[in-house]
């Protein structure tokens, strides 16, 4: 569906492309938003929604591809010119400096105080004192407060990008209020999120991006929220499935037990048994705790709440010493949190042999042997080994992993393991994992690409706003089953 | 199997000269070249150098700065930097010279706690609360100052020339008087450095500290104990080559090794260890101390000042750190 012939668009994108380096984000873009209506922005992780609202907010310039607002071309070079364009945008994480006082924030962008707080009072903001530290104030505050310093530069076009995500249900109802009362002035919303019930209730159009380009635009109330997955999802392309499972091991004991976790407001109460023998996925759109459950569980971060048994007996994790002790190791979101980039891949792999001051004082006697063993293990190409950071990505995920190998383990928990790695590479990964669950460990895997949970999980729970809210074997999983879960909406509903 | 793979993260294409590229690959050869030929300009500039006292005098000069600037290297290869040196360097040798009256052994043993124990200090300061090297080092320095100032007028009143034997090691040669006996020192502990940072655990880990503690960490390891055993190993260096110092003077003051700090930190990054750590070794920072050692032979034959060395000094740290960066691609 396109908008209505004899209207003009407010804003229209023509084939925007974007890269960063080799990796694609945006392939081609065509977005169409009509005034006066909230049009959703919807695609799976990566799919290049985020990288759009930057390119239209002047933060990047698109490689390729026209811009134009209200039929005139524009070119958005910097922020302020997408500002002068009439296009204003709340980002995903607050754009604010946490050591200024709120008004100094705002009068560091020349925004008009009291314009703001005739928007914050609309919102059950007025108790903010502008006074405050932006440091010391809650982050939904924040996300109102970045709202309200958009609508004061009253922009035709608002973008908000997940600004949902992090607000409790009576301040989103706020912000719902807010669009409503925006949209009515003839003015228009770009509104991300991934909670499908918002579209469905809020928006009138919505445009789906999927692996950086336009695959619909369709109106929500006419495909319904199985059609926006659906669109979402597209055909699902498996590449080589390399991973298949093997006959499954008989599962053994339990090596790893979450008892009612609890972290700040982004984990809420998360319980799972981990066995020997078995991987564990972990489905969840982004924001909704992965990221710190896995630091609590690897000892980076205490919880707040609830307990964490490694065999049946309580950690309590300092730092990831504690749990590395205890043989449970991370491979972290990012690779290169986990790389000595400039340092020799025998080295990296042979990290964590050195754990104790003990082994200090020479080179432990059986590195050579594990190290190659992790190599050949893994595959890993050695041509640029001198320098780990000159590695390819899949191989530097590869030494991540690998240097787990030499150190030995009992619970893996792997994050996004896959993120931008060819396909080959990945079947290696997967392959591996499914073999160290063979030899007896117990894996945790969270990964963004849901169809490949059923590829090498045992089970798979699904985590929802710092919950566990479902869980299914991974067999039958389905991309779609997983993210109806993943959105919060139980099963039945959809069927 | 091999699987082909472009490098993910390519080093800035730059259009490679010759010299960069031979740096690149053979940093230790270049600066072999350059001492080499320093040593030349020197011996043009008075022909006298090429004789047995003039080598002996740049070693005998090169040895104590090249010890305190191990202290340097290890330090910046995590990451880290000490600007109390020179003041760990002098109370060692205050130390040393006040106790010489009670025999060189408990001089010398006396003297190097003080470095071990300052050091530590550092490691507990910058390893378990967090604080920045520079600013827990610069305020170790005033510390120590101070409290050497005010321990010199009451318990540490008395003598401040030094033991026949430190003053031997420190300032004597042996072989017909060519090779000074700090360069054996040097030479020990050059070794020592060398092999402990290539093939023990610890020189893995001061290593991987530099250049990503935050894998450090997640790889399970306590980098706060790496830290405290950095600096402690950094003022054991730093004291002994206080002493060494104080050797060669023969007395002890307050200002004795205060000058070294910035020549320490000058060998190091000469010898390719970069400040942000992670890369570096100490055989390079060996040459740049008998780089620096024959600058200033040279320097002095030209009748140049301290002012004017220090001006030098100054200029080659900024001039190198500015070549690094361009041969390596990191800014």
């Amino acid at each position: 569906m396109t908008i209505e012939p004899g209207v003009r668009p407010l804003l229209s994108t023509r084939a925007v492309a974007k890269s960063f380096g080799n990796v694609i984000a945006l392939r081609s873009v065509e977005l169409d938003v009509a005034p006066g209506e909230i049009h959703a922005l919807l695609g799976a992780n990566g799919a290049g929604k985020s990288t759009l609202v930057k390119i239209l907010s002047g933060v990047y310039q698109a490689d390729a591809g026209d811009v134009e607002v209200e039929g005139e071309s524009v070119r958005l070079s910097t922020p302020a010119a997408a500002v002068a364009a009439g296009l204003a945008t709340v980002f995903q994480d607050p754009a604010l400096i946490p050591d200024l006082t709120v008004g100094q924030n705002l009068r560091l962008t020349g925004i008009d105080e009291g314009e703001v707080r005739v928007w914050l009072e609309r919102m059950d903001g007025a108790s903010l004192d502008f006074g405050a530290l932006i440091r010391e104030l809650p982050l939904p505050l924040l996300r109102l407060l970045d709202l309200a310093r958009a609508l004061a530069l009253e922009p035709s076009l608002l973008m908000l990008d997940e600004i949902t995500a992090a607000l409790p249900a009576d301040q989103a109802e706020h912000v719902f209020t807010v669009m409503e009362e925006w949209r009515s002035r003839g003015n228009s919303v770009l509104f991300i999120t991934h909670r499908l019930g918002e579209v469905m209730r809020m928006c009138d159009r919505a445009t789906v991006l999927r692996d950086g380009r336009t695959v619909a635009s369709v109106a929500p109330q006419e495909v319904g929220e199985s059609g926006l997955v659906e669109a979402m999802l597209g055909e699902v392309v498996h590449g080589e499935p390399g991973a298949v499972r093997t006959a499954r091991a008989g599962v053994g004991q339990v090596l790893l037990e979450a008892v009612d976790i609890g972290s700040g407001d982004k984990v809420n109460g998360v319980s799972f048994r981990l066995h020997a023998g078995e991987v564990l996925g972990l489905a969840a759109l982004e924001g909704q705790g992965q990221d710190r459950l896995f630091e609590v569980l690897a000892g980076d971060r205490r919880p707040d709440r609830g307990e964490i048994l490694v065999k049946g007996a309580s950690l309590r994790a300092r730092s990831p010493y504690d749990a590395v002790a205890r043989g449970v190791v991370l491979v972290p979101p990012d690779r290169l949190l986990a790389l000595l980039p400039q340092r020799s891949v025998r080295e990296n792999l042979g990290l964590p042999l050195y754990d104790r001051i003990r082994r200090w004082f020479s080179v432990a006697r059986d590195e050579k042997e594990k190290v190659a063993d992790a190599i050949d293990r893994l595959s890993i190409d050695t041509r640029a080994a001198r320098q780990a950071g000159r590695l390819s990505g899949g191989n530097q995920q590869k030494v991540v992993l690998g240097r787990w190998l030499t150190a030995g383990f009992q619970v893996l928990l792997c994050f996004d393991p896959t993120r931008g790695i060819d396909v080959r590479t990945k079947a290696q990964i997967y392959g591996l994992i499914r073999e160290l669950a063979a030899d007896g460990a117990a894996v945790l895997l969270y990964t963004s690409e849901l169809a490949e949970i059923p590829l090498v999980c045992d089970r798979v729970q699904v985590l929802y706003r710092g919950s566990i809210v479902d869980e299914q074997p991974a067999e039958s999983a389905t991309e779609e089953s997983l993210l109806t879960a993943a959105h919060g909406i139980r099963s039945e509903e959809v069927a | 199997m091999t699987i082909s793979n472009a490098p993910m993260i390519e080093m800035e294409v730059l259009p490679d000269s010759k010299w960069r590229t031979a740096l690149r690959d053979h940093p230790l050869l270049v600066l072999g070249i350059v001492l080499i030929a320093l040593v030349i300009a020197t011996a043009i500039i008075e022909p006298r150098y090429l004789g047995v006292s003039g080598l002996r005098n740049t070693v005998l000069i090169a040895a104590p700065l090249g010890i305190m600037a191990a202290a340097q290297t290890i330090l910046m290869l995590t990451g880290g930097i000490d600007l109390s040196v020179g003041m760990i360097a002098t109370a060692a040798a205050y130390v040393a010279g006040n106790q010489s009256p009670n025999g060189a052994a408990i001089a010398i043993v006396l003297g190097l706690l003080v470095g071990v124990v300052a050091g530590s200090v550092n490691g507990v300061g910058v390893g378990l609360f967090r604080v920045n090297p520079l600013i827990m080092t610069l305020a170790m320095s005033a510390i120590l100052l101070g409290l050497f100032t005010a321990l010199s007028f009451t318990v540490l009143q008395g003598s401040t020339t030094v033991a026949q034997f430190i003053k031997t090691i420190g300032g004597g040669s042996f072989l017909g008087n060519r090779i000074p006996y700090n360069a054996l020192v040097w030479a020990a502990v050059s070794v020592l450095i060398i092999y402990g940072l290539r093939r023990t655990g610890l020189g893995r880990l001061l290593y991987a500290v530099g250049d990503n503690p935050i894998a450090v960490r997640l790889a399970g390891i306590r980098i706060w104990q790496v830290q405290i055993a950095a600096y402690a190993i950094a003022g054991l260096l730093a004291a002994l080559a206080g002493i060494l110092l104080a050797g060669r003077t023969g007395a002890v003051d307050l200002q004795l090794a205060v000058n070294f700090l910035l020549p320490s930190v000058a060998a190091a990054v000469i010898g390719g260890t970069s400040i942000f750590g992670g890369i570096g070794s100490y055989s390079g920072t060996i040459l740049g101390a008998l780089i620096l050692g024959v600058l200033t032979t040279m320097l002095t034959f030209l009748d140049a000042g301290q002012a004017i060395q220090q001006i030098v000094y100054g200029g080659i740290v900024l001039g190198l750190a500015w070549l690094y960066a361009r041969v390596t691609g990191t800014s």
